[in-house]
């Protein structure tokens, strides 16, 4: 092989700079904070790491904002963004594809071997250890209850959130949060296609709508959980079902709100800044794209958690 | 490949490091952040190996001698932790950081503030995962894979859990980062086939690290549930399944092997190439083969479960699956082999370590096909053959790589040759010693012992006793190895651009010591 230099365009490396550190130190108030409160020894440390690690995200990514828009981007950095950021949804995907493996293991074997099910030592353990337990989804009685009644520590919960057991659709959460999820990613859709055609104006309107579905959302869900928590008896604690259920729609949660701050900064760059050209827009492509994955795990979840 | 034509026009846009530690705590540049992530590994390796010479000493003869169970199984887990996450992944992504960027022709890592963040949180990491140390309750004794229930009900394992994430962190932005670095900034003309094959095994195993990490994240999150806020994952009371734990962390933990393996494949394809002077034989099956490993890893995580009583059908699948990994395995072993067949061989330290890795790691690479027939191994779980096995594939495998690596790249790193005769000393040394330690750990795990025990039956005693006296000879070779680098960092026979007369490859078209900034403006690969 031979080698010659090329007259390419310069890929912008730069300089030095103090915030990772400072990132790595915030994380470290953050990680021990975090595990005190977890263990009960206050939050004081985790109230501090959270300003320090939010406050440093924050200053990092103004300042590669300042960057983009000095014009030290070239298209090849461009690039790089773009391949990051796809293959930081990858991995999210496989953080979700842990939980929603979760899920269906215990649902079509962990329930069933504790009824009594299955060819292996598994359904017999089951069948000695829990003869009156009976295997159904969801379990509306855990087989420590089936066991204990009620001195159970970890009982099934009143109700369930399943469609199948709901009075009425016009009452039922998730049909809404459904229905504002999946307009939001027209929303966002459109406003792509606006900012496309250089109609500032419209994509301002579109991605304001989407901003405001994002935390009616966010609301909607908290609703949800106040219904679950007092009326229907299903909390964390309330045998797998809860674990899963809350455990699949609070991470899902996390990531809407998460998804939702990412766009309206992304409005707050437009309406504010003017920044953003039809031609280059990478923060808010990055931000739809988010979006749209965030919406596909709710579609998942829809399917998995509420209906099947 | 013939040397860079032209020399690039310097700019002096670019300053040089800044003076002091501000150098290393800011630093974008990725020979430096290479350069952190190797020292940090070295200083785990040291670290986690005391921890293993107090596990040997202990194991040294029969009964309790030095320490408690409980410090035991604290020393096995750390031992483990700090080998997997602090030695050799780090080591792994040091070379990765040091030689992709010189190796593809591209001016740094693609995202280089993240890499440094990538790097500094794991000192984070780790201490918060060593601060339990100082704590009551002390440092986790779960073992490294943290099996519930028993890490459920262990004291401080949120500050593990944390620690964890951290790494977890750590490893999937260095993660992307490679990917971005290798499919966005080779040189023009450097097509993927053309690509060394250091550079192939890390984007392979950088997507393999993405693919788990998070799964990491996952197992970890579902255990600090369980453990702290009444969630029933893994606890069949609330209808759940301790063995679902098992299932989630193993769909990482397979794949994690590999992300410790492959870049070793890589490697040792370079420097047996390299010594032998001739090209390796085999280049796209070499890929081909690695693409299939990756592949297959995916598939074949419940062999570590053999025993918990799964389903007659999953058995038979894990054990197909597993043995199907020993075909682009074989394929590998045996480019090498006929890549050394009529070379013009010399035995440089780097040479004899790479031999070594081929030969003791297809050994490791036999008792894990062993370990992969159900029937056989529920004869073997969890005894030292298990130890065995995996401390073949890791140390004269992983480790041996890294040295290897070390040895190949030093000159190019420092601008000095290191002392050959140290070199080959410090090979000899740890190539007798982890003989000697893990070769009898095979015949007490066939005889029954069972590991992650601090006391064990008198008959096996004699094999215990050699396996220590091999740790400690292995052990403290390592401080030879300690010496010989930090001598060369400062001095020795200068090293020509070149280096090895059989080395092929961009890095060794630019100047030893590898100037601070390499392909400012992106060499051109002709033909």
């Amino acid at each position: 092989m031979n080698t010659e230099s090329t007259g390419h365009q310069k890929y912008y490396v730069p300089e030095s700079s103090s915030i990772p550190i400072i990132f790595a130190v915030a994380m470290l108030f953050f990680g021990v904070g975090a595990a005190d409160a977890v263990m009960g020894k206050g939050t004081t440390l985790l109230f501090m790491g959270i300003v320090a690690v939010v406050s440093t995200m924050a200053y990092w990514w103004s300042v590669v904002i300042r960057e983009s828009q000095a014009g030290l981007d070239t298209p090849q950095l461009n690039t790089s963004y773009v391949y990051g950021m796809a293959w930081f949804i990858f991995s999210e995907v496989m953080f979700f594809g842990a939980f929603f493996g979760a899920l269906f293991y215990i649902r079509t074997f962990s329930i069933s071997w504790l009824g009594g099910e299955g060819p292996t030592a598994k359904g017999l353990a089951g069948e000695l250890l829990w003869p009156d337990f009976e295997a159904t989804w969801p379990p509306m009685i855990t087989p420590e209850e089936s066991l204990l009644g009620d001195q159970a520590v970890t009982k099934g919960p009143d109700e369930n959130m399943y469609l199948h057991s709901i009075k009425s659709l016009a009452t039922w959460l998730p049909l809404y949060n459904t229905v504002v999820l999946l307009t939001s990613s027209a929303t966002v859709h459109f406003a792509h296609m606006a900012l496309k055609d250089n109609n500032r104006k419209r994509f301002n309107f579109w991605l304001g709508v989407t901003v405001a579905l994002a935390f009616i959302f966010v609301i909607l869900q908290a609703v949800e959980y106040y219904e679950a928590y007092s009326h229907l008896g299903l909390t964390l604690n309330t045998g797998v079902y809860g674990t899963t259920f809350f455990m699949l729609t609070g991470f899902h949660g996390m990531h809407v709100l998460i998804g939702g701050i990412f766009l309206a900064t992304q409005l707050t760059r437009s309406t504010g800044f003017n920044h953003f050209t039809d031609k280059e827009h990478f923060g808010f492509e990055a931000a739809s794209w988010y979006w749209h994955f965030v919406d596909v795990v709710w579609v998942c979840l829809f399917l998995f958690v509420y209906i099947l | 490949m013939s040397a860079v034509v032209e020399n690039h026009d310097h700019h002096d846009d670019h300053h040089g490091p800044k003076k002091g530690i501000m150098r290393w705590l800011t630093t974008t540049n990725h020979k430096d952040i290479g350069t952190l992530y190797l020292w940090f590994s070295f200083a785990a390796f040291l670290l986690g190996g005391a921890f293993a010479m107090g596990i040997r000493a202990e194991l040294f003869e029969p009964g309790l001698q030095l320490m408690d169970p409980i410090r035991y199984n604290q020393l096995v887990t750390m031992h483990g932790l700090i080998m997997i996450f602090g030695g050799v992944m780090p080591a792994f992504v040091g070379l990765a950081n040091w030689l992709i960027p010189m190796q593809i022709g591209a001016p740094d890592m693609a995202m280089p503030r993240m890499n440094n963040l990538s790097f500094w949180l794991l000192p984070t990491a780790f201490t918060i995962l060593l601060s339990t140390a100082f704590m009551e309750g002390g440092m986790p004794g779960f073992g490294w894979t943290f099996y519930a229930p028993l890490s459920t009900n262990y004291p401080n394992v949120a500050y593990f859990v944390f620690a964890i994430h951290i790494m977890g962190a750590s490893s999937i932005m260095g993660s992307i980062n490679v990917v971005v670095t290798i499919m966005n900034m080779r040189a023009p003309g450097m097509t993927l086939m053309k690509m060394p094959l250091f550079v192939w095994s890390w984007l392979i195993t950088a997507y393999l690290l993405i693919a788990v990490m998070p799964v990491l994240a996952g197992a970890v999150t579902m255990l600090l549930m369980d453990a702290y806020f009444g969630t029933s994952f893994f606890d069949a009371a609330g209808g759940g399944d301790p063995v679902l734990f098992q299932h989630v962390f193993w769909f990482f933990g397979h794949p994690e092997v590999y992300i410790m393996i492959l870049p070793a494949f890589g490697i040792t394809s370079h420097i047996i190439s390299t010594f032998s002077r001739k090209p390796l034989f085999g280049h796209a099956s070499m890929v081909y083969a690695m693409v299939s490993i990756a592949v297959l890893s995916f598939v074949v995580w419940a062999h570590h479960m053999f025993t918990v009583g799964m389903p007659l059908v999953a058995e038979l699948f894990f054990m197909w699956a597993t043995m199907l990994i020993a075909i682009p395995t074989g394929v590998k072993v045996f480019n090498w082999c006929a890549t050394i067949f009529k070379g013009s061989i010399t035995y440089e330290t780097p040479m004899l370590f790479a031999i070594a890795f081929v030969v003791l790691f297809t050994i490791g690479g036999f008792s894990g096909l062993m370990l992969a027939i159900t029937p056989a191994d529920f004869q073997y779980h969890d005894t030292y053959f298990v130890v065995a096995h995996f401390h073949y594939v890791l140390v004269p495998g992983a480790v041996f790589s890294i040295m290897a690596a070390v040895y190949y790249w030093l000159p190019k790193w420092t601008g000095n040759m290191y002392d050959e005769k140290m070199g080959r000393l410090h090979f000899w040394l740890s190539f007798i010693g982890v003989n000697i330690t893990f070769f009898p750990q095979h015949f007490v795990g066939l005889a029954g012992m069972p590991r992650r025990y601090a006391d064990y039956a008198l008959q096996f005693a004699e094999w215990n006793a050699v396996s220590s006296v091999g740790a400690f000879l292995f052990g403290f070779s390592q401080l030879l190895f300690l010496y010989i680098v930090v001598k060369t960092v400062f001095a020795g026979k200068k090293a020509t651009p070149q280096v090895w007369d059989g080395a092929d490859g961009l890095e060794w078209t630019v100047d030893s010591p590898a100037p601070y900034h390499t392909f400012d403006v992106p060499p051109k690969i002709n033909g």
